[in-house]
């Protein structure tokens, strides 16, 4: 039986003993050690400095990884002095960012000032409270797991615009109120863009959705799922406020945006804020699309659970950073046209296609098939129609002609 | 359709990622100051004067005309003529430079000071790692300018090969006449060869 | 105190403000150069544009005053410092006409390719720092520069410098192509081929630069022609006027290369325009490389030193990468020039700048400032 408020309990006991439980069965050998009454506290104190530890590192290793990547996509190496292979370059920069001076403009609203890069950085690190890691390792199993995720990640987006007011800086302003547009035409894609798996899966619990996509049958692997897996990531790289949704902060145009008046520890905390809000979000789209914790196929069930998460938690993040290398960035009008008039026509028609595919369900081919080819004819036929919506047909055509 | 060419994009990138792990046209770093590049031939950077043999102050070809100190862009090169004459490669006597200064962060290393000299005495060397703390080293003298013919030719083996054959005709030249001259009967002029 | 200075105690901080004026400084990650714009906003829109310059200003022509004629050489080259050759030859030519210098025929072609060369990479470039200003993070830039290390090797094997080549004289070349040179600047020109196809693909059917290009930035053809814009960026806004046609100076009446045009004048129109004319330099480049004749590099009569021409003026002009570069010269038969005047091509460029923003946001501003091509050391001198 699953209890929100009993971590212990387990799903299944099946792979007692195996790699594949090993963080399982450590986090109750230490925690057989603490007297009966305080066992669940001190689990949950277990857990939540294991989430610290992996996701801080992941974040190091992150920076680091990125810098290289988009280096060897330019041609060049990243940064390579500080350790082997510069790969202690995030301990240099964690150094650098703790040792400036921590200025706050005279005039600025101290309090919110002091509290806007905690209001970012706290609720995020709350959602990773509900992802499920692996088989058996979510840290809280909530019957409403994604509506808590959702409910959190919104909640950080208070600090943008906390941000931007507290600095009392006109710049800053028209910058926090750019980023508070953005990450709120962007949420209507991502929540519309994970409705088809609460729907086809009929629970909004986490672990729920990884058990309803066995090996071979990962959402991913329909035609409603690929639609929505694309959307879903357009839409998390526009919340993380990343290239080429990167308005708010490579605003190098006028201003850096609601971060101008920032330095030192705050602006480090704002950057670990951002870097953990993608992380969060690129879990929760391997566990909504991707089957989570599972295995692509059954033959390869041997390999951890956790492994296999980790693997797909790392190809998503280096498609991020493949999108970084290659977009320029959209202008705002051009992001917010973006989101209204593509995203979320194609991202409710896609509820409506997975509607149909829940209800041939029990089809045999060669209803299989047709299936297939009604749900993906509609799908494409949306996007191709809506995608000619979204050029400007005021332009003329470009024609080049050589003079004689 | 759209974002097809998104993708190509994409493709591009990811051609170079991977190409920088096998290609070395796709990853042209080179590691300063571990690795470094050969300068080329023809590359120049800071002036330098020219002597011959081991001597500097007697070896040294420059003959203070201050052609060079004349045609200088930025006027960087100071000349003091010594009163004291020392011969050249020819025997002729000619004079020398007291002080020769350039001021090197002045320079604009534009060779046009090593074009018009007429004595190739004064050249384009190739160094570069020239940063120093103390803005007074910055002015060169005379004994910090002056490089041995061998460094020339080490540098520049295309246009020291050919300046060291054409004086050595010039010299060959120059004997031959003499020569010439001193076996003529006294008195009259021997007729040119 | 006060009352002498009636504005000397600042303005509350309000919302309601109707305009807001923004210097993007001197101090700019977009602004090519020292390079100062007082943008006045009425909330997203530009209103005005005051661009401020001589930040950059080292008194070019003052200098040149004081000095020969030869000794002015190195100091075009720092002019629009990424094509050094071209401004050589601008000089050069100005003086040849002043001076009726004849220059032979392997200088001329000498020239011809040097100067083509140097479009190509001015071009590409220009599109990589494009693409830097609407955030594509260098990429293309990247891939831009790795192209003209190439370049950059073929004119330190000519000239001695890479970027400074001080390579023109008076009358000619300094010195001869060294051996195998020919061969070098071949495969550099098939290598060039190659990129411009790579790196179209990357750029021009983007549907983000597209979006971020097409309607910004529009210069009407009639608005151009009186404001004296010159270069592609007239090319782009539809009237035909290429100076190597015009003019037909050098050898460029023996190449049948084409002069691409635009209709609008936006920013996609001006980028594109640079890829197709990159492209037509392809060809004479080839072209160049194989027809180029043996013989004498500079002028017999030619002299290096005491050059003094007859009094005079002239005016030379050439089709530099960024538009009309014109040399204007005062001989009163001395040796330094009389008066030495640059017509910089960016300067000129940049004061339909204005005209170009007004109605745009403050984001198209960059990139219509990125599309117009300036150099600092050109627009300042």
């Amino acid at each position: 039986m699953r209890s929100a408020r009993n971590p212990l309990a387990r799903l299944s006991t099946e792979m007692d003993g195996s790699i594949d439980q090993i963080f399982v069965s450590t986090l109750h050998r230490i925690a057989s050690l603490a007297p009966p009454a305080a066992q669940p506290l001190v689990s949950m104190l277990l857990i939540i400095a294991g989430i610290m530890v992996v996701f801080g590192s992941c974040f190091a290793l992150t920076t680091i990884v990125e810098r290289k990547t988009l280096g060897r996509m330019q041609n060049r190496y990243g940064p390579n002095r500080v350790g082997p292979f510069g790969f202690f370059q995030p301990i240099a920069d964690g150094i650098k960012m703790l040792t400036k001076e921590d200025i706050v403009p005279f005039s600025a609203d101290k309090a919110l000032h002091f509290l806007a890069p905690l209001v970012l950085t706290v609720p995020v690190w709350l959602a990773f409270a509900v992802l499920p890691v692996g088989r058996n390792m979510a840290a809280i199993d909530l019957d409403a797991g994604i509506l808590f995720f959702f409910a959190i990640g919104s909640a950080s987006e208070l600090s943008v615009f906390m941000a931007g007011w507290s600095s009392q800086n006109k710049y800053s302003l028209i910058g926090a109120m750019r980023a508070i547009a953005q990450m709120i035409s962007y949420e209507v894609p991502l929540l519309l863009a994970a409705m088809p798996v609460l729907m086809l899966s009929g629970s909004l619990s986490l672990a729920d959705i990884v058990q309803a996509q066995p090996p071979g049958h990962w959402f991913l692997f329909t035609p409603w799922g690929l639609a929505g897996f694309g959307m879903f990531l357009i839409a998390a790289t526009a919340e993380s406020n990343r290239s080429p949704f990167d308005l708010p902060e490579g605003e190098s145009e006028i201003i850096a945006g609601y971060l101008t008046e920032y330095s030192g520890f705050k602006y480090a905390l704002f950057f670990l804020g951002e870097y953990l809000g993608l992380f969060a979000v690129t879990g929760l789209a391997v566990t909504l699309y991707l089957g989570g914790w599972q295995a692509p196929v059954s033959f390869l069930q041997w390999f951890p659970s956790w492994a296999w998460f980790a693997l797909k938690f790392a190809a998503l993040i280096l498609l991020f950073i493949w999108a970084r290398a290659t977009l320029p960035r959209l202008r705002l009008d051009q992001l917010l046209n973006f989101a209204w008039k593509f995203l979320v026509p194609l991202a409710l028609l896609n509820l409506l296609v997975a509607g149909i595919w829940w209800w041939t369900g029990r089809a045999q081919f060669p209803g299989l098939l047709i299936r297939w080819l009604v749900c993906s004819a509609i799908l494409a036929a949306a996007y191709i129609l809506l995608g000619r919506g979204l050029k400007d047909h005021k332009l003329p055509p470009h024609r080049y002609h050589y003079a004689v | 359709m759209l974002g097809r060419a998104i993708i190509q994009g994409f493709i591009e990138t990811g051609r170079n990622f991977v190409g920088s792990y096998y290609d070395p046209e796709r990853l042209t770093t080179v590691q300063y100051p571990e690795q470094t590049l050969p300068p080329d031939e023809h590359a120049r950077t800071i002036p330098f004067l020219v002597y011959d043999g081991d001597d500097p102050s007697q070896g040294l070809r420059c003959t203070a005309c201050t052609i060079c100190e004349l045609e200088c862009p930025p006027q960087c090169i100071s000349i003091v003529k010594d009163t004291v004459k020392k011969p050249d490669y020819l025997g002729k006597m000619q004079l020398q430079p007291k002080v020769f200064d350039i001021d090197i962060s002045v320079c604009m290393d534009c060779g046009i000071c090593a074009e018009v000299c007429p004595f190739d005495s004064i050249k384009m060397d190739q160094v570069f790692a020239l940063s120093t703390g103390d803005r007074q080293a910055l002015l060169l003298h005379k004994e910090q300018l002056a490089k041995s013919n061998l460094y020339f030719r080490q540098i520049h083996p295309g246009e020291a090969a050919a300046i060291d054959a054409a004086r050595a005709e010039q010299k060959r030249k120059a004997e031959a006449k003499k020569a010439a001259i001193a076996s003529a009967p006294s008195g009259f002029p021997s007729p040119l060869p | 105190m006060t009352a002498l200075f009636p504005q000397a105690t600042p303005a509350p901080f309000t919302l309601d403000h109707d305009l807001l004026e923004v210097s993007m400084g001197p101090h700019h990650p977009s602004t090519h150069g020292v390079f100062r714009m007082n943008v006045t906003l009425d909330g997203e829109t530009v209103v005005k544009l005051t661009p401020v310059f001589g930040y950059l200003h080292r008194n070019h022509e003052k200098i040149a005053e004081q000095n020969s004629f030869l000794a002015a050489i190195p100091y075009t080259d720092r002019l629009d410092y990424i094509c050094s050759m071209t401004n050589n030859c601008a000089y050069v030519l100005a003086v040849e006409k002043l001076a009726s210098l004849q220059v032979p025929e392997r200088a001329e072609y000498i020239r011809v390719i040097v100067s083509e060369l140097t479009r190509l990479f001015n071009h590409t470039c220009l599109a990589g720092f494009l693409l830097q200003d609407m955030g594509a993070l260098g990429t293309p830039l990247m891939y831009a520069f790795r192209e003209r290390e190439h370049v950059l090797d073929l004119f330190e094997s000519l000239s001695g410098s890479r970027m400074m080549c001080n390579f023109m004289r008076f009358g000619g070349c300094r010195c001869d192509l060294p051996a195998g040179w020919i061969e070098q600047a071949a495969t550099v020109t098939d290598r060039y081929s190659l990129f411009l196809d790579e790196f179209e693909a990357l750029l021009t059917d983007n549907e983000i630069v597209r979006a971020r290009t097409e309607g910004v930035g529009v210069l009407p053809a009639d608005l151009a022609v009186n404001a004296g814009v010159t270069g592609p960026m007239l090319r782009a806004s539809g009237v035909n006027y290429d100076i190597r046609k015009v003019d037909n100076y050098g050898v460029y009446g023996r190449f049948p290369f084409r002069v691409p045009l635009g209709e609008h004048g936006d920013t996609f129109d001006r980028y594109m325009i640079r890829i197709l004319e990159a492209r037509e330099s392809l060809a004479i480049l080839r072209q160049a490389l194989r027809e180029i004749p043996d013989g004498p590099v500079i002028d017999p009569k030619a002299k290096l030193r005491n050059f003094r021409p007859k009094p005079g003026e002239a005016y030379g002009r050439i089709e530099a990468p960024k538009g009309e570069l014109g040399f204007f010269l005062i001989s009163d038969g001395g040796p330094n020039p009389y008066r030495f005047r640059i017509r910089p091509p960016s300067l000129i460029n940049l004061t339909i700048l204005e005209d170009m923003c007004r109605g745009h946001t403050i984001a198209d501003v960059v990139v219509i400032l990125g599309s117009v091509d300036i150099v600092l050391g050109e627009v300042d001198r």
